[in-house]
């Protein structure tokens, strides 16, 4: 009787796997996709082959996003991202097994000095692909202060005085003298951040290095520098951990912070949110390359975190691409045409609006774009 | 305590341990009223803590199961089980109406575990008859059986470095394929498989094998023939359990094997996805953006949902293999008759 | 297990009878596959020795830039590995060896009774039908991957038990180890330590359960027929008799909860001190859930420092089993 019933069921789970290994290998059909003015794309590509890259995690949405939109226009192609780190990415880009890297770091000379023997002589350089401002997020819904539109006023200095243990209370004098009109309650602050080693804690570093002066001792790095209030783990854990408790501050890209409140910056006189706008704004205006040797292909964004100008969010994080002037063993050019087209698509206004409405970042300012577009023609044939 | 003295069995064992002839004092072994009293009530409070303790383990189980069915069911449908994650953007719907889905890492998941079993199997089972049947007793088998045990507590993050590291110095830098996972979950399998066919080994009768040879027959006939045919119930389930342990295996995997979302056959080239790290991969890129203007089927919370279900289909598979096993074990156990 | 062990079946039989035999009349291919079965499993045997001699080789080869790279070289990385909290290995790996072991050790200490209780429970109490289905109940839970624990920990208990904490340290907290502030929400190591217990929990007890079961009969009801109750015949006739066992299998458990990596990465706020406040947040951190959570992004010589410090975990579980051998070897040779 038992013996029955285990065997019945051992032979519908076996039916089910084997029907389901046997089935083809699952992938989805592309949706179409859109242009800016709303059309489907037609246009098709000649690209063909599987392509691989790897890297920064902070990139997977829009990668996700990118591929899609990438595969719709070159139906011969199958790309892959995996999202093992800049660190993991960077490492097997050096090692030729992966076409591109993502990375929240730019280059060092020692890797661009690598990068000779897997780019065929040429070196590598990185352009920045995706920019997503940084918000500084909290966790007061009893105050009423989680509605999207409702900002909670801070000066680079307070915030510095938060991260360090300083200010430990929400209605702390100098916090209810920045938000004159709030009513602050009277609740523990409990600081989350990063607990793993990441390109969002360097980004936010920087920006307090920059802003806060004396107020703030650390060096910018990638690991958080003190053991104030909790760390968690991937910009999930962190948001995960903010909406546990009540009295809660932390950083996150805007678009995972739904449904928090987040923090406006003060910059020059004015308090900036962190929108999509003024995201943009601080791209356009605030945001230079760095300067490069002659020759030289690389893209390094400058961001200028201690910006006065108003309606700039300077919290930014910046992520690149990795890829090769010219790729070793590649005579007929496949590699470095797919390197080719897959940065000007990510260039395009088409794949800029993938990434930016699937994974809320910020459309590249035409300015970057000239110089990406600049870079990005010099891929070729060694 | 004191008056656990008076209690005769333990005054017994006393006089037995203190090896003076036994003097029997049979009024020391009168229970009086209150000792008696003392006795029942510590065996009433163990048993209360007995099952205390288990009502107490109980708790989280249950909760750990029942989170894992409730959250899971919710996006547990055929086209999850036949899609992968190829071409899936965001919270976007597919054209199948559904969110993407697992094939891929169920894929990936039976590879790299049959990897990993090819290679336990054969060297554990073959350990276990080097231990039990040419080696027993002596130096060697003593030595190898300490280093089972030692392998049985490698850390599974280590397992998955060493394996990163064989790869990495063996083929080059960066090299991550399914196989690497194999080789790092094996690690893991083979001390299990090596202790339960060990155990299994042991139990067939000492008869069997002296009528085997008493009849003429070769070490290696009377060890495959009858020794291992007689175990094998017994190693399979062996064999099955230590597949569930290390199936639910993640860090190692995360490291050795990395991560895809298109379905991948090649055990030995390219990234390979598992379940256990899908469902970590899922878990950790949070909220889907669904801003203005997205498909009106966005779903923000859709990759927690997929991280549950694909957990629970894990949760199912080595329940599978433990029923499995079971079966297996009951079907052709030998001894019980 | 023990027993059988000392029952040792085939050595008595051995080579001279099966050479007899082939001088006698086996055909040269049974001979020949005699041997190539013997070599097999002689070479089965070794592979065991080569493959923990290559784990640490390539642990080592891989870990030896951390220790002969240039000085500025590995105290760059370890400053970034630690948010620029220390510049020396030493330094680096004392916190974490300090964190595994607290949360490993707490857990065990937590898990132990319990699963001692429940095999027991299973064993000796429970009626035979309840029993058996708990068995296959534990088996189960044994094997259910440790992101799920990891997800469920995060997601269900951390909120769930913050207030508990919270009372813990209001009723306790002149205790040192209780001592607040309570961490809100509760990702301690008092938090990780118990979601440890409960993974480990069924892996000890599926190990306890079939030793006690071994128990041997005849004494259980000798001592029973003396008029000692049930707990009394417990501790006389089966914890006894369980005892080496029941030590190898907490090894067995401490052994998992050392290694644990997702559960601690998705739970535990880390921290680099030697802090014994339990309930606090950023004290400590675990090797193994460091080595997740840092090598992504680490470069070429912050990995070498991250795999030194698994090297570091390897010679702790390689400590603490050979140390539970010794005990039960000592346990069942007395």
């Amino acid at each position: 009787m038992h013996k029955n019933a285990f065997a019945r069921g051992a032979a519908f789970v076996l039916a089910l796997t084997i029907s389901v290994g046997l089935a083809a290998c699952g992938d989805n059909q592309p949706v179409p996709q859109h242009n800016s003015q709303g059309q489907v794309e037609t246009e098709s590509g000649h690209i063909v082959g599987e392509f691989a890259g790897s890297g920064a995690s902070s990139q997977q949405s829009a990668n996700e996003a990118w591929i899609a939109g990438f595969q719709y226009r070159h139906t011969g192609a199958r790309i892959s991202y995996d999202p093992a780190g800049s660190g993991a990415g960077v490492t097997a880009f050096l090692n030729g097994s992966v076409i591109w890297a993502g990375t929240d770091e730019p280059l060092s000379d020692d890797q661009v000095e690598q990068s000779k023997s897997v780019c065929a002589g040429s070196s590598a350089f990185e352009l920045p692909v995706y920019v997503t401002p940084i918000a500084l997020a909290y966790n007061l819904p009893q105050a009423g202060l989680n509605k999207p539109n409702r900002h909670l006023n801070m000066d680079p200095v307070t915030i510095a005085q938060i991260f360090q243990g300083q200010i430990t209370r929400w209605n702390d004098r100098r916090l209810a003298e920045l938000n004159p009109d709030v009513e602050l309650p009277d609740l523990a602050i409990t600081v989350i951040h990063r607990s793993d080693k990441s390109g969002t804690t360097k980004s936010l570093l920087k920006y307090m290095e920059a802003s806060a002066g004396p107020a703030w001792p650390y060096q910018p790095g990638q690991n958080w520098p003190n053991d104030i209030g909790q760390g968690a783990k991937g910009t999930a854990g962190l948001v995960m951990t903010l909406t546990q408790a009540e009295g809660t501050f932390g950083y996150a890209d805007v678009a995972q912070t739904n449904g928090l409140g987040t923090v406006a910056v003060r910059v020059g006189s004015s308090y900036v949110p962190a929108t999509e706008q003024t995201a943009a704004a601080m791209l356009e205006h605030k945001v230079t390359f760095k300067p490069q040797g002659a020759n030289s292909l690389r893209k390094v964004l400058d961001v200028d975190y201690a910006t006065n100008k108003a309606g700039t969010y300077p919290i930014l994080l910046i992520s690149y691409d990795v890829v090769c002037k010219a790729y070793r063993n590649d005579a007929n050019g496949k590699k470095a045409d797919f390197a080719k087209s897959w940065l000007t698509y990510l260039e395009s206004d088409s794949g800029q609006q993938q990434s930016a409405s699937n994974a809320g970042s910020v459309p590249l300012s035409s300015n970057i774009r000239q110089g990406f577009a600049h870079s990005v023609r010099e891929i070729g044939v060694a | 305590m004191s008056q656990q003295t008076s209690s005769p069995v333990q005054a017994v064992e006393q006089k037995l341990k203190s090896g003076s002839k036994p003097v029997i004092d049979f009024d020391r072994f009168r229970p009086t009223r209150s000792s008696i009293r003392a006795r029942k009530r510590h065996n009433v409070v163990m048993t209360g803590l007995v099952v205390f303790s288990f009502l107490i383990a109980l708790v989280p189980l249950v909760s750990v199961l029942w989170v894992s069915i409730s959250k899971g069911l919710k996006r547990l449908n055929w086209d999850f089980l036949t899609h992968n994650m190829a071409g899936v953007v965001g919270g976007n719907p597919t054209l199948t109406g559904g969110h993407g889905g697992i094939l891929h890492a169920i894929i990936g998941t039976l590879e790299v575990t049959a990897g990993a079993m090819v290679i336990s199997v054969p060297i554990g089972v073959m350990c276990a008859v080097f231990l039990v049947e040419y080696a027993a007793g002596g130096r060697i088998a003593k030595a190898i059986a300490l280093l089972v045990d030692v392998m049985s507590g490698i850390p599974s993050i280590v397992a998955g470095l060493f394996a990163f590291s064989m790869f990495a110095t063996i083929v080059g830098p960066g090299a991550v394929n399914g196989f690497s996972g194999s080789i790092a979950l094996s690690l893991l399998m083979i001390p299990t498989v090596v202790k339960t066919s060990e155990d299994m080994l042991r139990v067939v009768p000492n008869d069997l094998r002296e009528a085997a040879y008493a009849l003429g027959v070769t070490k290696q006939r009377t060890i495959t023939k009858i020794v291992l045919r007689t175990a094998l119930p017994g190693i399979v389930s062996g064999v099955i359990l230590a597949i569930a342990r290390v199936i639910g295996e993640t860090a190692p995997l995360l490291i050795a094997s990395g991560f895809i979302v298109s379905t991948n056959f090649n055990l030995f080239s390219g990234r390979m996805t598992t379940l256990p790290v899908y469902v970590y991969n899922e878990y950790s890129q949070g909220l889907a953006v669904c801003g203005p203007g997205a498909d009106p089927g966005c779903v923000a919370s859709i990759r927690m949902e997929r991280a549950w279900a694909a957990a629970l289909v894990l949760i199912v598979i080595v329940l599978f293999l433990n029923l499995l096993g079971r079966l297996i074990s009951k079907v052709f156990s030998v001894e019980e008759k | 297990m023990k027993n059988m062990a000392s029952s040792q079946p085939v050595n008595n039989c051995k080579s001279n009878q099966v050479s007899s035999f082939t001088e006698a009349d086996a055909t040269q291919s049974g001979h020949l596959a005699d041997r190539i079965f013997k070599i097999l499993a002689w070479t089965a045997g070794i592979v065991i020795f080569v493959a923990l001699a290559a784990v640490t080789l390539f642990l080592i080869l891989r870990a030896l830039p951390a220790f002969t790279g240039s000085p500025a070289d590995r105290a760059s990385a370890l400053d970034a590995l630690s948010g620029g909290r220390v510049t020396s290995f030493l330094a680096y790996v004392g916190p974490l060896l300090f964190g595994t072991v607290i949360i490993a050790g707490l857990s065990l200490l937590v898990a132990f009774p319990i699963s001692v209780g429940i095999a027991l429970f299973i064993t000796h109490y429970a009626p035979r039908k309840l029993s058996t289905l708990l068995s296959s109940v534990i088996d189960l839970l044994a094997a259910i991957p440790s992101v799920v624990y990891g997800l469920w920990g995060a997601l269900i208990v951390v909120p769930a038990i913050t207030g508990f904490w919270a009372w813990v340290a209001h009723y306790l907290g002149w205790i040192p180890l209780f001592s607040g502030p309570v961490a809100a929400p509760a990702r301690s190591v008092a938090t990780v330590a118990l979601v440890l217990a409960v993974m480990i929990v069924p892996i000890i007890t599926s190990v306890a359960r079939d030793i006690c079961a071994q128990a041997p009969r005849l004494q259980q009801e000798a001592a029973l027929a003396l008029g000692a109750t049930k707990w009394e015949t417990i501790r006389l006739a089966v914890l006894p008799f369980a005892k080496s066992g029941l030590i190898s299998a907490s090894m067995l458990g401490l052994g998992r909860a050392l290694g644990e990596t997702m559960a601690v990465l998705m739970i535990l706020s880390p921290g680099f001190s030697y802090s014994l406040h339990l309930l606090r947040a950023s004290t400590s951190q675990t090797i193994a859930a460091n080595i997740a959570s840092q090598f992504p992004e680490a470069n070429a010589m912050g990995v070498a420092s991250l795999i030194a410090t698994g090297l570091v975990l390897f010679l702790i579980t390689f400590l603490v089993n050979f140390i539970a051998r010794r005990i039960t070897g000592k346990g069942s040779s007395k």
